[in-house]
C-alpha cells in the first residue's frame, strides 16, 4: 500500500513572550508515514503537538523546519484539499447557518453541479443522523449534533484521507459507537483515516497502526498488534460471598487482593495454577465470579511510554488526561 | 470561482446579523422629512432630500463598513470557523476576496434600496422625473466606491489586529483622509523642509477621501465633470485593490494557531 501522508523532520515552534525572545516547541523533528487505507491513531495528552500537527497537515500553520507531504505531493498544495477532508478539535461552524445551508455551503466550495451538491447533502444529512433538524440554525445545536454536523461536512467531496481531531470528544457513549462505526465503515470504503485522541480504548478497538507523541516528540509508533503484547501478563480472579483474611488465607500470598465493591479481585501471576486455587476458594464457602486472562493493552502502553519520557521534576501531563 | 460562494456567505452573515436594518432607519427617516417637506417649494425640497438622504446613506454605509469590515477576518479566526474552511480548496486570498466582495455586495444592496427610498420620496414630492435626477444615482455609486475604500482599510487592519485597534486605526484613515489637502497646504504653508516632506508624504500615501465629496454638489443639481468623476472612481479602485492586496500578503503568512 502506498504512503498517503508522510512528515519529514517537521518542526513547528512559536515566539513567546512580550519581546518574542522565547522559542516554545510545539513540535520537533516529527516523522511519520500513513499508508493507503490504514486507519492511524494519533496519541498524546492534551498539548502534546496532536493538534498542531494536524494545522500544519492542513497548511493553517506554517512549519518552521521540515516537510509534509498528502497523498505525494507538499500540504500547501491547493489540489489536495479536493481529497481530504478535515474534522478540527471542537468543531466551531457558521451559527447563523442551519445544517443544510452550511452543508451546501461548504460543498459548492469544490466543483459540484448544483443537483450533486443537494444530493450530496441530502445523503450526508441522513448518514449522520441529523435529517431532522436540517433547517434549525447551527447556533441552535447540541455539541454532539454540531459534531455529526463537522463529520459530514469533512466528508462531504467524498475524500481519499479523512483527518479527525478529537473526533470522539463531547459525544456521548452512543454517539462514541456512532463515530466509530462510521471509521470502520470509512476503512471498508478503502478511504484512509488519520485520527487524533486521548481515548485510549478507541484506539485499541480501530486503529491498524498508531503514533504516541508528547510535549512535541514522537515518542513510540507502530502496528498495534506488534506494540500490544499478545501474551497473558497476570490473572485476575473476582471473588464474592467471602471476606478478606479467608481469602487471604485460601491463596497464601501469590495473590494482590483488592476490594472491588462488594467482590475481592485477585490479582495473580500468568503461571498459577487456578484449579486448586478455586478448589479452596469454594471449600471457604467463597463464589467466583470471573476469571480473566489480562493482556497488556493500550493504556499500559501508552503510560510505559509516557511514564520512560516524562520529566524528572515535572509531573507528567498525562494525569489530567487520562479522565477526558 | 471559489470567491463567489464565500461572499455570497458573507452576505447571508451581513443579512443575519440584522445589518440591513438601518434601512429602516433611512426609511422612517426619509418618509417623515418627505411629509414635513411637502409644504416648501418644489426646488428646495429636492435639494434637502438629495442631501439628507446621500448624507444618510453616507453615513450608515461608513459605519457598517468600518465595523463590519473590521470582524471580516477576526472573526473567522476568533469563532475557528477558518479552520474547516481554509482545508477545503480554498486559498488564502480566494477567502479575503470572498469576504471583501460579500460586504461591497451587502453595501451595494444597502445603497440601492436607499436610492429607491430617495427617488420615491423625490417622485411624491414633485410628481415627476427630470433627467437631472440620473446625477443621485451616480454620486450614490461614487460613495459605493469611496466604501469600498474603506471596506478595505478595515479588511487589511482586521487581518493582523483586533477589533477595537482595527475600529480605531480605520476611522483614524478616514477622518485624516477627509483633510488630506489641508495637510499638504499645512506643509506648503510651513518654513520647516521636514514638514514639507512629511506632508508631502502623508498626503500622497493617506487615502484622499475629499475626491468622494459629491453630496453637496449633487444636491445643487450639479454634474460632476466626467474626468474628474472617473478619475475618482479609479483612484478608489486602484486604492482598494492595493489595500486588499496588502490584506491578502499578511494573511497569506498568518498562523492559525
Amino acid at each position: 500500500m502506498s504512503v498517503v501522508v508522510s512528515t519529514e523532520n517537521l518542526s513547528k515552534a512559536y515566539k513567546a513572550g512580550f519581546w518574542k525572545t522565547k522559542t516554545i516547541s510545539a513540535l520537533d523533528r516529527l516523522n511519520l508515514e500513513v499508508r493507503e487505507n490504514e486507519i492511524f491513531g494519533y496519541l498524546g495528552p492534551n498539548g502534546a503537538g496532536k493538534s498542531t500537527t494536524l494545522k500544519l497537515l492542513m497548511s493553517l500553520i506554517h512549519p518552521s523546519s521540515g516537510k509534509a507531504e498528502i497523498l505525494g505531493k507538499p500540504v500547501a498544495d491547493l489540489s489536495i484539499r479536493r481529497h481530504i477532508g478535515y474534522l478540527p478539535e471542537n468543531p466551531y461552524f457558521y451559527e447563523y447557518l442551519s445544517a443544510e445551508e452550511f452543508l451546501s455551503y461548504y460543498a459548492s466550495l469544490f466543483d459540484f453541479s448544483l443537483a450533486e451538491i443537494r444530493t450530496k447533502v441530502e445523503y450526508f444529512l441522513k448518514l449522520t443522523d441529523i435529517s431532522h433538524a436540517r433547517k434549525l440554525q447551527l447556533h441552535k445545536f447540541s455539541k454532539g449534533m454540531l459534531q455529526r454536523v463537522g463529520i459530514a461536512q469533512a466528508l462531504i467531496n467524498d475524500p481519499k484521507i479523512v483527518f479527525l481531531d478529537e473526533p470522539m470528544s463531547g459525544l456521548d457513549p452512543i454517539g462514541r459507537r456512532e463515530v466509530r462505526d462510521l471509521i470502520l465503515l470509512l476503512k471498508k470504503e478503502g478511504k484512509t483515516v488519520f485520527f487524533s485522541t486521548h481515548i485510549l480504548n478507541d484506539v485499541e478497538v480501530l486503529c491498524d497502526k498508531v503514533a504516541v507523541l508528547n510535549r512535541g516528540k514522537l515518542i513510540g509508533s507502530g502496528h498495534l498488534t506488534d506494540l500490544i503484547s499478545q501474551e497473558v501478563s497476570h490473572i485476575e480472579i473476582v471473588v464474592s460471598n467471602i471476606n478478606f483474611e479467608t481469602v487471604s488465607q485460601a491463596v497464601g500470598s501469590s495473590a494482590k487482593i483488592s476490594h472491588s465493591g462488594m467482590t475481592l479481585r485477585l490479582e495473580l501471576r500468568a503461571d498459577t495454577p487456578l484449579a486448586p486455587l478455586v478448589t479452596r476458594i469454594e471449600n471457604a464457602a467463597g463464589k467466583v465470579l470471573a476469571i480473566n486472562p489480562v493482556r497488556q493493552t493500550m493504556e499500559d502502553y501508552f503510560f510505559k511510554l509516557i511514564n520512560r519520557d516524562a520529566i524528572p521534576e515535572g509531573k507528567p501531563s498525562i494525569v489530567s488526561t487520562n479522565n477526558s | 470561482m471559489i470567491v463567489i460562494p464565500i461572499a455570497k456567505n458573507t452576505f447571508k452573515e451581513c443579512v443575519r446579523d440584522k445589518v440591513l436594518y438601518n434601512l429602516v432607519i433611512f426609511g422612517v427617516l426619509i418618509i417623515a422629512s418627505s411629509l414635513v417637506l411637502s409644504s416648501i417649494t418644489i426646488g428646495e425640497v429636492k435639494q434637502i432630500i438629495v442631501n439628507l438622504g446621500l448624507s444618510t446613506l453616507s453615513v450608515f454605509g461608513t459605519l457598517i463598513a468600518i465595523f463590519i469590515g473590521i470582524q471580516l477576518v477576526f472573526k473567522e479566526i476568533d469563532k475557528k470557523t477558518i479552520y474547516s474552511l481554509l482545508a477545503k480548496p480554498v486559498a488564502r486570498h480566494e477567502f479575503i476576496l470572498g469576504k471583501y466582495f460579500g460586504l461591497t455586495l451587502t453595501l451595494l444592496v444597502n445603497i440601492l434600496v436607499m436610492l429607491l427610498g430617495i427617488y420615491i420620496s423625490i417622485f411624491y414630492l414633485r410628481h415627476s422625473f427630470q433627467l437631472a435626477d440620473l446625477q443621485i444615482l451616480l454620486a450614490a455609486m461614487l460613495i459605493l466606491i469611496e466604501l469600498m475604500l474603506v471596506i478595505a482599510i478595515a479588511l487589511f487592519f482586521s487581518t493582523f489586529s483586533t477589533p477595537v485597534f482595527s475600529a480605531l486605526f480605520a476611522f483614524c484613515l478616514y477622518v485624516i483622509g477627509h483633510f488630506s489637502s489641508d495637510i499638504r497646504q499645512y506643509g506648503l504653508s510651513s518654513d520647516s523642509f521636514a514638514i514639507k516632506i512629511l506632508s508631502g508624504c502623508l498626503y500622497y500615501l493617506l487615502p484622499n477621501f475629499q475626491n468622494f465629496e459629491i453630496i453637496s454638489q449633487t444636491a445643487h443639481g450639479q454634474f460632476l465633470a466626467t474626468r474628474l468623476y472617473l478619475l475618482s472612481v479609479l483612484y478608489g479602485l486602484v486604492y482598494s485593490a492595493g489595500l486588499v492586496l496588502l490584506a491578502i500578503l499578511v494573511f497569506q503568512r498568518r498562523n492559525f494557531k
